[in-house]
């Protein structure tokens, strides 16, 4: 069992890493706008799979190094990840069980919801324009949860058969 | 909860006060490998393209290097010259000059910090000495300026953020102005230049010293462009940084001297001296 703990904090710890690295990946000019929240998925992810072991504690500590990665005003990417995953873990039972497209939706607000806050504090530090392309991550994100989904399951299913 | 308050106290901090980074550099210790490691596939491209360089091409480039060296050489003969006429005439005239600048190689860490800034990513940081604020040039002109020195990484505004502004002279009759950043990578604006200000496209523009930030004298951008609308007040201008902002990958980080040096030096002194014998 006690091999079992570690091994799920491993996977999780690199899959999050992973997912900040593509978070920061060298895309060209004009696809950097479409690059989704990579980190915040794969929160998403582990929080409805794993809500015991991947909590609000993970999801704002990550949310920090995210602040510190990209250069943010710390404590932004922490806020947004918190309060997302809190509500992931509240209806994790009800989401597990929702066919793929309610998910999604779901997923969709989720991000939504941490644009939102993120576009909020960044209007607080100085008022900021909102172009349209500051959503795209928001549908990008949604569109690419299958793939998260999948290749996440793929990297969890040896240890749910054990 | 406690994660909401403690991120509203940290986001409070941040903006206050400077003390927080300490945290933030001891942070960055995780996640600044993360930054080598995306830019680890384009290390390693460049790598086997230099390694798979055939022999012509090497020669033919280092033929090249040869004759650009032997010029810029030729160049500095006179240039050393001209700095110590430079030097005696400002001694004549009572005024302060300063000492050359001391420059760092840093290389661009291919990563993407985020969309619409104009931040990049260079592999030196506090450890070598770097800290916020310092100038940033590469062969060509002014690049930017570092915006945040971490202990291995520090992150540099360019001058065409749209944040960024940085005091600049016409190079032909020493106009005074401001360049800000127009948030293309090929692009400045000089928007505080009345419409019948002397300048014209061709012009280079030079760092003018006032800001502090940036040492005098060095190319920023060229203008490219006035338009004078009879109606408005200011004239639009825009211009073309002289630095290859989105090719290269070498930068300099330069320490300038704060302290100029005294008004009249010994070596000065002595020329000043002789001078005078001659005189009578």
């Amino acid at each position: 069992m006690k091999t079992n703990n570690s091994s799920g904090f491993i996977q999780i710890s690199i899959s999050l890493a992973l997912a900040m690295c593509l978070r920061i990946l060298p895309l060209p000019e004009s696809f950097v706008a479409f690059n989704p929240d990579w980190v915040l998925l794969t929160l998403i992810y582990w929080s409805l799979t794993l809500p015991e072991r991947a909590g609000i504690f993970h999801a704002w500590t990550f949310g920090l190094l995210t602040d510190v990665l990209t250069g943010r005003l710390l404590g932004q990417y922490a806020l947004a990840y918190a309060l997302v995953i809190y509500l992931c873990i509240n209806l994790h039972k009800r989401l597990r069980n929702f066919p793929m497209l309610q998910q999604g939706l779901f997923i969709f607000f989720c991000l939504l919801l941490s644009q939102l806050l993120l576009f909020f504090i960044k209007n607080i530090q100085h008022p900021a324009q909102l172009h349209a392309t500051f959503w795209l991550p928001v549908f990008t994100g949604t569109l690419v949860w299958p793939i998260v989904y999948g290749v996440l399951r793929l990297v969890r299913l040896p240890q749910s058969f054990r | 909860m406690v994660a909401v308050l403690a991120s509203i106290t940290l986001l409070v901090f941040d903006q206050k006060s400077p003390s927080i980074n300490t945290l933030r550099s001891t942070l960055s210790f995780f996640v600044d490998p993360l930054k080598y490691l995306v830019d680890l596939p384009t290390v390693i491209i460049e790598q086997t393209a230099d390694s798979i360089n055939s022999y012509q091409s090497l020669k033919k480039e280092n033929l090249r290097l040869r004759e650009d060296q032997l010029a810029h050489q030729a160049r500095l003969l006179k240039f050393s010259a001209l700095e110590n006429e430079n030097i005696r005439l400002r001694a004549l005239l009572e005024n302060s000059f300063k000492l050359g600048e001391q420059v760092l190689v840093a290389e661009l860490l291919s990563v993407n910090m985020a969309p619409y800034e104009h931040i990049v990513v260079v592999n030196k940081g506090t450890r070598f000495g770097v800290h916020p604020q310092q100038p940033v040039l590469d062969a060509n002109g002014v690049v930017g300026q570092v915006f945040r020195a971490l202990p291995m990484t520090s992150e540099i505004m360019l001058i065409t953020d749209p944040n960024h502004a940085i005091p600049v002279q016409v190079n032909r009759n020493g106009l005074l102005t401001i360049a800000v950043g127009s948030g293309q990578t090929n692009r400045l604006i000089l928007p505080f230049l009345p419409s019948n200000a002397d300048i014209r496209p061709g012009d280079l523009l030079i760092t003018s010293g006032l800001g502090g930030n940036f040492p005098h004298g060095y190319p920023v951008a060229v203008v490219d462009d006035f338009i004078s609308q009879p109606n408005k007040a200011f004239a639009t201008i825009s211009a073309t940084p002289k630095a290859l902002l989105d090719r290269n990958r070498e930068l300099m980080i330069v320490w300038s001297k704060s302290t100029p040096v005294p008004l009249i030096s010994k070596s000065t002194e002595n020329k000043l001296e002789d001078l005078k014998h001659e005189n009578k």
